[in-house]
């Protein structure tokens, strides 16, 4: 039921925007109409569903990884490693593809992300909020030297667009580099079991046959892979990994090998609704899905933090 | 069996295993007992390779569980630590059929789910099964633990302190299980206790450290004797039989 919500929004918003384009048009073998659709509308939606799956995806890894509930890309490290990894290509070679910017953000992504592990290592009182503060603080400390930069460079406006999720830019060339989330996420699920395990720790990895270090890696590349691809196509789309995995977790539990799929279609249809809302809210005008999912997205964390902190406190 | 050659561990410059040497046969329970501190806890996690030594090595069978294949080892010997606190959210039957990972590798067949409801009744669990350990007190978790443990069905069981968090009626329950673990389905036991009484009763090998070597060895008789508990944990203990079971009185 949920798979088909999704679905019957993803056909809403190949009909949503400036241009006409209805079913009625299309009929009419309205060419223009058609092009729209092809080349910008259509890109969009996947582009949207893509996202959408693969960072709830990699922000249930990523809490699996940590072993905390409120950690996620975006409160990680990891985004913002990215950016700043974009950031560098952009300086250093102006001209280069999307897909060498995209290796350099995922080696920024994962160099930061396993700082932040290593950083956790070495925090005495793991309690279930220091965790989230620990990888925010380094997450402001990797934005504010990604700012400094931008800002002496004259790139503070590339950078806006970085670190705010917009799908309004989205069309056909521009976004295929998104197809490589689809395949880390099918990856994140046939790797499932190991990632639920290592969520239980490293002891019990150990025992039951596992090389910790191993399942860590990979997850830590699939996270950083999946998060440097977004941005570099679509920008920052913050909180979104951390409230889909927990309303499915609080639903359903932690077994990943279970929980995997409805975390993807429920990322994909939040991001989808989000990316609507900003496209009609102020119609003809939109509001970027990053500023979208933003405001929804941290009052969903507000109140799961508050309800989910004073349990586990 | 199980052999432990020279075993070294400090934590900085403390020696919590000082070059122990062990040989553990086949078949039967062993407790490993001592006072806090004398190294219990540290040697069992370097058998199980949960710890690696700083020198001298434990071979399993043969194996030396330092350089041997993760998923070989773990088809041979399962290990339980002390405190088992879980982030995710699981229920107890997820818990329990992830003991079967090494034979299943994620896709359980009919006769891994036989061995996972066998378990969870043999630990008294069937009612819990599908409860998120979150919302379970800390002996129904413990036990769901040793259920994952027992599901793995290896020669060999390490478990640290399994009586932890368990009350009397649990307690008693989950010594007959290791005691039948090890007479009918031939596992080797090795575990953690503190009571000196319940390892006494329960054991056939009882093995007593003491800052972090082996002190003494032998069946309860041999160790349950005043002279070597005195050596053991410091106190003079008075050992008597009642009904036949040797209990030292350390209430007195």
């Amino acid at each position: 039921m949920v798979v088909a919500a999704v679905g019957v929004l993803a056909v809403v918003s190949l009909f949503v925007g400036v241009s006409t384009v209805t079913p009625a048009t299309l009929l009419a073998q309205d060419a223009q109409a058609l092009l729209v659709l092809l080349v910008s509308r259509l890109p969009r939606t996947l582009a949207v569903l893509l996202a959408g799956a693969a960072m709830a995806v990699a922000g249930m890894i990523m809490q699996m990884l940590a072993r905390n509930r409120f950690v996620e890309p975006s409160t990680a490290g990891t985004v913002e490693s990215a950016v700043l990894g974009i950031l560098v290509v952009t300086v250093l070679s102006p001209g280069a593809p999307l897909m060498v910017k995209m290796l350099v953000a995922s080696t920024f992504a994962l160099a930061g992300t396993a700082l932040f592990l290593r950083l956790l290592a070495f925090v005495p009182l793991r309690s279930v909020l220091v965790v989230p503060l620990v990888g925010l603080m380094l997450g402001g400390v990797i934005g504010a030297v990604t700012t400094f930069f931008a800002y002496r460079l004259d790139l503070l406006q590339s950078l806006a667009s970085w670190t705010t999720g917009d799908f309004s830019g989205v069309l056909r060339g521009r976004y295929e580099l998104l197809w490589i989330t689809l395949a880390l996420t099918v990856v994140a699920y046939l790797a499932a079991d190991r990632f639920t395990l290592a969520g239980m720790g490293s002891d019990l990895t150990t025992n039951l046959g596992m090389s910790y270090r191993t399942v860590m890696t990979l997850g830590l590349v699939i996270v950083s892979m999946v998060s440097a691809v977004v941005v570099v196509t679509v920008g920052v789309i913050p909180f979104l990994g951390l409230v889909v995995p927990n309303v499915v977790s609080l639903m359903l539990g932690d077994n990943m090998r279970r929980t995997a799929p409805w975390v993807a279609v429920l990322g994909a249809g939040f991001v989808l609704v989000c990316d609507l809302v900003g496209r009609v809210v102020r119609h003809p005008y939109e509001v970027p899905v990053g500023v979208v999912v933003g405001v929804v997205g941290s009052a969903l964390f507000l109140a799961l933090l508050l309800r989910r902190g004073s349990r586990a406190a | 069996m199980i052999e432990v050659t020279g075993a070294t561990k400090s934590y900085g410059d403390l020696r919590v295993l000082d070059d122990v040497h062990l040989r553990l046969p086949r078949g039967g329970v062993t407790a490993l007992i001592g006072a806090n501190g004398a190294g219990k806890s540290t040697l069992l996690s370097c058998m199980s390779r949960l710890l690696h030594l700083d020198a001298g090595a434990v071979t399993v069978d043969g194996l030396d569980v330092s350089t041997t294949r993760g998923d070989v080892l773990a088809r041979r010997l399962a290990t339980l630590r002390q405190d088992n606190h879980l982030t995710a959210r699981l229920t107890v039957r997820d818990l329990v059929t992830f003991g079967r990972y090494p034979h299943s590798k994620g896709r359980a067949t009919a006769d891994d789910l036989v061995h996972v409801e066998r378990s969870l009744r043999f630990l008294d669990l069937e009612d819990l099964a599908d409860r998120f350990l979150d919302e379970l007190s800390g002996g129904q978790r413990q036990r769901a633990f040793v259920a994952m443990v027992l599901c793995q069905d290896t020669d060999y069981v390490l478990l640290d302190e399994p009586l932890n968090n368990l009350d009397l009626k649990h307690a008693v329950a989950m010594m007959r299980l290791l005691r039948r673990a090890a007479d009918e389905l031939g596992a080797t036991v090795v575990v953690v206790l503190h009571d000196i009484n319940v390892a006494a009763c329960y054991a056939d090998h009882v093995v007593a450290m003491r800052d972090g070597v082996v002190v003494h060895e032998g069946s309860p008789e041999q160790v349950m004797q005043t002279h070597v508990l005195r050596e053991v944990f410091d106190l003079d203990l008075r050992v008597h039989r009642i009904d036949g079971r040797l209990v030292a009185l350390h209430v007195a």
